[in-house]
């Protein structure tokens, strides 16, 4: 049999709506698993649209199989005395529900007992579905609830309008919030109306909303979304929209029946920056913008509608959204021309006024602290040869944060740090002040990219550094999932900019004393870094943090070089030696720093691995950034001279000089090759 | 470039409403559905929720259906009459249905073709768009509702309000005026909308007309004219005195207050020596239903404005701010739950 099941709802949010489709699913297929419901073959499906989500499960059984069940009751001879039953048989039978003449022998190993065997009657899935759904309903995940009934019975979305739930044509009797399921659906609000549709089969669903203009197939509705979007553009030569996958995703689940509409907008707007009519086209009116056969922005957008426009009502929705686009468009011209009254460089006093965080006061007070960062690291970099241009780097840190106070940042909040750097340009402040004011919030996600130029760079990882101090200096350090303040973003900003830049700082130089918290954090957010952005191993990322994690690109480097030789014989031979020293000399309590005395050495075996040892040192030491891979190799020719001392030669030596100077040469061994990475950790298992 | 299309092969049919007919419509439509038309609250307001109407109407068990315009003052969105697209004072017209029947949002669309808008020929759309004042303890679940990308509904299931969980729920329509008015009348600028034709004439009054002298006089006082120093003594007075208000009534008729008990003494004494018959209870229901939580109410309106035009003038630093709404939001939360117990 086939299960259809659709809840009916006042418009959800788009951005809940895929999540709970999902949850819906699962739960009604988990509910149908646990109760023996489903044929071997069964098929899940799942809709939705924004008035409803729906599952429908093909291979649903019309009832649970009926089981048997045996119970043990007393042992025969007390139920039984002479033939008779007694009234230890009587109680048993009665407990079990069957009659004494019904009670059989068995034999266990503990003698002979009297047993009863249950028929149980498998339940209907209708039965189950009335009585499981209205749970599954309740627990239902919504990231944003409300009440709507009196005596606020129940908690949803938005208001619970039907239930439609059938198995093949029969109507399953379920009711949640107040509402009786049948086996009537509703169709487009204008394009069908308010007339319910009738679903005869559980696999009429799609066809009988389909010709009432709701596709509730999410993936063809998105499929004719591109469609349109596609076919909108074609009509401009050599012009593309601009792909925006989030954007997609929220106009499919904004719509039931969508069709795509181009609109212009005079290009005498396009002398304002591209950054600020996207994002009004995008963020505010859920515009797909689009460009030209260059890339430039075109005086086109395109837009989803929940609707089947005729020609006459497709040139008043146009008519309309243009109207709407031009609004906010001079709105932001407005916004722009009022902001040039007041340059950047007279805003740093406003910053008073804008609270960057309770405890801690302005950004006023953070623009102060993140020049003193700046020029610290400015000072750092420049001994250890990089050009930059300082005072650029400082003016544009005292008015990178000047653009909160501007009336365009006030309206489009998204566009902090990008309207400072439109403004510094306008203004002349010159391209690397503009520049670096631009890119300071990038990355904000970790794919984005980071700041092109070396003030840009420096910036960032200041304003991000004082913003982390400040933080976990009053206590707001993240815990467990909550980081309210952004702090591991912000760190794995640092990391990525310290990862792909050149520039040559470390993190130890941004941590101007010693704070065991924050750099425990900071190892986290490399380590993070190099498994979850880089994707290194998981045994390479430990073994080469083990030595230090203070030098990004020299972690990097080292966990590249070890990827690359981690597979070979040689190398996992090394590897696996390498964790029995450790594990010798641990449990021999001996560190790394004993010194050998050559005349001890006794044996060939020691011998040759001393002598390798010191050949080695020589020939690898000191290990170069770039020379990591050749290093390895290097190392990895220690093998047999390893292979063969622990093969010849007994560490824990009865002699106690010897067994010193053996363990000490071992020791020697691993302190003087783990610098690159600790090889014991790529050992799996 | 698309055709340039003007408003009147649009609007083929039939002459769109003026301002004033727009509202009547409403009016008409809402009052066919069983609403109480109520009439702006003539006290200065940022918003048609901030009416007592809905403010307080929203608490308790008691239904009520009630729809008004509510001319909602926003000091700082002033532009002088200088931007065709923001005002300092907008009209809300704003609908209250507790409990809201299930059909809200049909009977919704339905008022949007009362008011000329053929929906068969535009893009409607419900996006989530939850309403919050922490200034007034409130906050609801809702959609701003989209007309060819225009927002011209706030629609609104209220949850909570004055800190106190409501139940029944009412829900909230409030329709922008001006916007729905720009729309309907196809104008670039508000302040060329008609606000009503001569009907001799057929000459058109413009909002612009009767309205434009008021903006930009209100954004020099606001902006730029009104004294600080007396804003700030103002809200200290009003804030002052709804204080002292709220305390009396805390005072006298909190389930703990020690003058209840008093209180119930004094009556009980009374009674029995002096053999007077009304039962101890009416007599403090009596004063109760009599004190000024209204009063009280208005009050804190006043200061919630004085806010407003305080930090059009920019007078208030950021680490008052925080403090000045957590002050308001004081005097609100105290008047609601003032008003429930009134109420019960």
């Amino acid at each position: 049999m086939n299960f259809l099941f659709e809840i009916g709802l006042e418009e959800i949010p788009a951005r809940m709506i895929a999540a709970a489709q999902g949850e819906l699913a699962r739960r009604i297929e988990d509910v149908l698993t646990r109760e023996r419901l489903l044929d071997a073959g069964h098929e899940t499906h799942s809709h939705s649209t924004p008035r409803r989500l729906a599952v429908l499960v093909k291979g649903v059984i019309v009832a649970q199989a009926d089981t048997q069940e045996q119970l043990t009751g007393p042992s025969w001879n007390i139920a039984f005395k002479n033939g008779e039953s007694t009234p230890a048989a009587h109680a048993f039978a009665k407990k079990a529900g069957v009659e004494v003449a019904a009670l059989q022998k068995i034999n266990t190993p503990k003698g002979e007992y009297v047993s009863a065997v249950i028929e149980r009657k498998g339940r209907s899935a209708s039965e189950i579905l009335v009585e499981q759904l209205p749970k599954e309903l309740a627990a239902l995940y919504w990231p944003k609830n409300m009440y709507w009934r009196a005596g606020k019975p129940e908690r949803f979305v938005r208001p619970l309008k039907w239930l439609l739930a059938l198995l093949d044509h029969a109507i399953v009797p379920v009711e949640f919030a107040g509402v009786h399921a049948a086996n009537l659906t509703y169709g487009h609000r204008i394009l069908h109306g308010d007339a319910a549709l009738t679903v005869e089969h559980a696999t009429d669903y799609l066809g009988v909303l389909e010709a009432a203009h709701v596709t509730a197939d999410v993936e063809l509705r998105r499929d004719r979304i591109r469609k349109g979007l596609d076919a909108a553009t074609r009509t401009i030569p050599g012009a593309r929209w601009r792909e925006d996958e989030a954007l997609v995703d929220t106009v499919t689940h904004l719509t039931e029946w969508p069709a795509v509409l181009l609109g212009s907008f005079d290009p005498e707007y396009l002398t304002l920056p591209e950054e600020v009519l996207v994002t009004v086209m995008r963020d505010h009116q859920k515009y797909f913008a689009v460009e030209d056969a260059h890339g430039k922005l075109a005086p086109w957008f395109l837009t989803v509608l929940n609707t089947q426009p005729s020609e006459h009502a497709d040139e008043i929705i146009r008519h309309g959204n243009e109207r709407v686009l031009r609004a906010r468009f001079n709105d932001a011209r407005f916004f722009w021309t009022v902001d040039q009254k007041i340059p950047l460089t007279e805003r740093v006093e406003m910053q008073k006024s804008v609270t960057f965080q309770k405890d801690l006061g302005s950004y006023y007070a953070k623009t102060e602290a993140n020049l003193r960062i700046a020029e610290r690291l400015s000072e750092i970099v420049t001994v250890r040869g990089t050009n930059l241009e300082k005072a650029a780097l400082l003016t544009a840190v005292r008015i990178a944060k000047t653009d909160l106070t501007a009336e365009l940042v006030k309206e489009f909040t998204e566009l902090q740090g990008i309207v400072g750097g439109l403004y510094a340009r306008a203004q002349g402040l010159g391209e690397t002040v503009a520049q670096a004011i631009y890119w300071q919030y990038s990355p904000a996600a970790i794919e984005d990219p980071i700041p092109p130029t070396v003030e840009g760079q420096i910036f960032g990882i200041a304003d991000r550094f004082q913003t982390i101090a400040a933080m976990f200096g009053i206590g707001l350090e993240p815990t467990g999932s909550k980081d309210p303040f952004g702090l591991r973003r912000a760190a794995n900003g640092i990391v990525k900019i310290l990862a792909e830049s050149g520039l040559p700082l470390r993190i130890s130089d941004l941590l101007a004393v010693e704070d065991g918290k924050l750099s425990a954090f900071f190892r986290e957010r490399v380590e993070f870094y190099l498994r979850d952005v880089r994707g290194f191993a998981y045994g390479v990322v430990n073994a080469v943090l083990a030595p230090g994690f203070d030098d990004v690109r020299d972690a990097i480097a080292r966990a590249e070089a070890l990827t690359a030789v981690r597979g070979s014989e040689d190398f996992i031979a090394i590897s696996a030696a390498f964790k029995r020293i450790k594990n010798i000399l641990r449990q021999a309590n001996v560190d790394s720093h004993s010194t050998i005395d050559p005349d001890k050495l006794v044996e060939l075996a020691e011998r040759s691995l001393y002598d390798h040892m010191n050949l080695l040192m020589l020939k690898i030491h000191p290990i170069r950034t770039d020379g990591y891979g050749d290093a390895l190799e290097q190392i990895a020719t220690l093998r047999p001279h390893v292979d063969l001392f622990f093969d010849k030669v007994m560490v824990m030596a009865e002699d106690p000089a010897i067994r010193a100077n053996r363990l000490a040469l071992i020791a020697n061994v691993l302190g003087s090759f783990s610098s690159i990475a600790d090889f014991s950790e790529v050992v799996t298992s | 470039m698309s055709a340039t299309i003007t408003a009147s092969s649009i609007s083929t049919r039939t002459e769109p409403l003026t301002f004033q007919q727009l509202l009547f419509r409403l009016q008409t439509f809402w009052a066919e559905r069983g609403c109480i038309l109520q009439q702006p609250y003539d006290v200065e307001v940022g918003a048609g929720t901030m009416s007592p109407d809905t403010f307080l109407r929203v608490l308790g068990p008691r239904p009520i259906n009630i729809a008004y315009a509510q001319p909602s003052r926003r000091p700082t969105d002033g532009r002088y009459g200088e931007n065709p697209n923001r005002l300092y004072k907008h009209t809300q017209f704003q609908v209250i249905l507790k409990p809201p029947p299930s059909d809200i949002q049909e009977v919704y669309l339905a008022s949007l073709e009362a008011i000329g808008i053929d929906l068969s020929e535009h893009d409607i759309k419900f996006e989530e768009d939850n309403w919050e004042a922490p200034t007034l303890g409130a906050w609801g679940i809702g959609w701003q509702v989209m007309l060819d990308g225009q927002e011209i509904t706030q629609f609104t299931y209220f949850q909570q309000c004055g800190g106190i969980d409501l139940d029944p729920i009412s829900g909230e329509i409030t329709y922008g005026l001006e916007r729905l008015a720009q729309f309907l009348q196809d104008k670039e600028s508000i302040y060329d909308i008609v606000w009503v034709r001569d009907p001799r004439t057929g000459k058109a009054i413009t909002y612009g007309d009767i309205r434009l002298e008021e903006e930009l006089q209100f954004s020099v006082y606001n902006f730029e004219a009104a004294e600080v120093e007396k804003l700030w003594e103002h809200l200290r007075l009003y804030e002052a005195e709804c204080q002292d208000l709220l305390a009396s009534y805390s005072d006298s008729f909190s389930p703990n207050a020690e003058k209840l008990a008093e209180r119930r003494q004094k009556i009980h004494d009374r009674l029995v020596h002096e053999d007077e018959t009304p039962p101890p209870s009416e007599d403090v229901q009596a004063a109760q239903r009599r004190f000024p939580v209204l009063g009280a109410y208005d009050l804190c309106l006043k200061c919630s404005h004085l806010f407003n035009l305080l930090d059009a003038r920019g007078a208030i630093s950021v680490t008052e701010r925080v403090g000045v709404i957590a002050r308001i939001r004081a005097l609100a939360v105290g008047v609601a739950k003032a008003y429930a117990a009134q109420q019960s």
